[in-house]
């Protein structure tokens, strides 16, 4: 699971109002190299909730992030390649997703969250 | 990459070897795969540097043909963890990243506008009715930019009307009608093999 998958998703049980962002606990993870598309960032950044991508990129030791950013930084090469970087090239393969609000765990498994709800839940 | 290619790579993958008759898992023909995203990418631009999200990605042939033509960053989601196995086992195998998410789409947790492009061969709702629209309903939600999805000719009118009523898409168009060649996978088949006409449907949000 990439940052990019993370940062969309959010915990939907029933009742749960603020859902997001889930928080990562990582134990397992791998990086890989993939082409920056420059374009591309610039198009996603504002919809991108960065304290969420922020956290997480640190969850897995990668502390390159700011904690704040604001459009202006897209015209610096550094920055759009530690933004590449946590938003694509890090993949978590074994760990948790914990809902902000109820503490319900979610497994990583080979990569893959599972986001199943109990029959309670939904 | 010609079609030809795509529809070759599409046709090595693995597909379910237990498929599960309540879930209608039906393998997406890599015939009909192909051309899909071949005119999503060619026709319309709605799949290069795009994120895309494959709905009931089953062994993965939709979200792995998006990353073939040049997806930013794909993610294929389903309710079954067999499924899955096979669908990033195929990806690997053609050296893509996909995400994968096991999860029930009518319960994903999911924030809106990042995911571009849906591409989805959804249950036609035979065995569960209005399964079909359930993922409608949510892809047009999630999506910002287009939903391509296939939906038994039949239920045509039904369609259009819910998508530009209901769930605020700005166009519903048919792209073309086809003929989905369902194999005899379950015992309940009494023909060989049965043709459905099934339309390729592009809504715009």
């Amino acid at each position: 699971m990439r940052l990019l998958t993370h940062n969309m998703l959010s915990c939907n049980i029933k009742g749960v109002s603020n859902g997001f962002p889930l928080r990562l606990e990582a134990e397992k993870w791998v990086e890989k190299e993939v082409e920056l598309n420059a374009d591309f960032l610039r198009g996603i950044f504002p919809k991108i909730e960065w304290k969420a991508l922020a956290g997480a990129a640190r969850a897995i030791g990668y502390d390159a992030l700011p904690d704040e950013a604001d459009a202006s930084m897209l015209d610096s090469d550094d920055f759009l390649s530690h933004f590449h970087h946590a938003l694509l090239e890090l993949h978590v393969e074994e760990g948790t997703l914990v809902c902000p609000e109820t503490g319900r765990r979610f497994p990583i498994n080979k990569g893959i969250p599972n986001m199943l709800l109990h029959e309670d839940e939904v | 990459m010609k079609l030809k290619q795509l529809e070759g790579l599409l046709g090595s993958l693995q597909q379910f070897s237990n498929p599960k008759v309540e879930l209608e898992q039906y393998p997406t023909g890599p015939h009909i795969a192909s051309r899909l995203l071949y005119m999503a990418e060619n026709t319309f631009g709605d799949i290069n540097g795009k994120v895309v999200a494959d709905f009931g990605c089953g062994c993965g042939t939709l979200g792995i043909a998006s990353a073939l033509l040049g997806a930013e960053h794909v993610i294929g989601i389903d309710v079954e963890s067999q499924s899955l196995e096979i669908a990033s086992k195929n990806a690997a195998d053609l050296e893509l990243d996909i995400d994968f998410i096991w999860c029930d789409i009518k319960n994903l947790g999911w924030r809106d506008q990042l995911v571009n492009t849906v591409v989805m061969n959804p249950p036609f709702g035979t065995r569960k009715k209005g399964s079909d629209m359930e993922f409608l309903s949510i892809a047009l939600k999630v999506a910002s930019g287009a939903v391509y999805s296939l939906h038994k000719t039949t239920t045509r009118d039904h369609i259009k009307r819910t998508a530009l009523r209901d769930c605020n898409a700005k166009s519903a168009e048919v792209l073309c009608e086809l003929r989905f060649d369902v194999p005899q996978l379950y015992k309940f088949h009494k023909k060989k093999e049965v043709d459905v006409a099934v339309d390729l449907w592009r809504f715009v949000l």
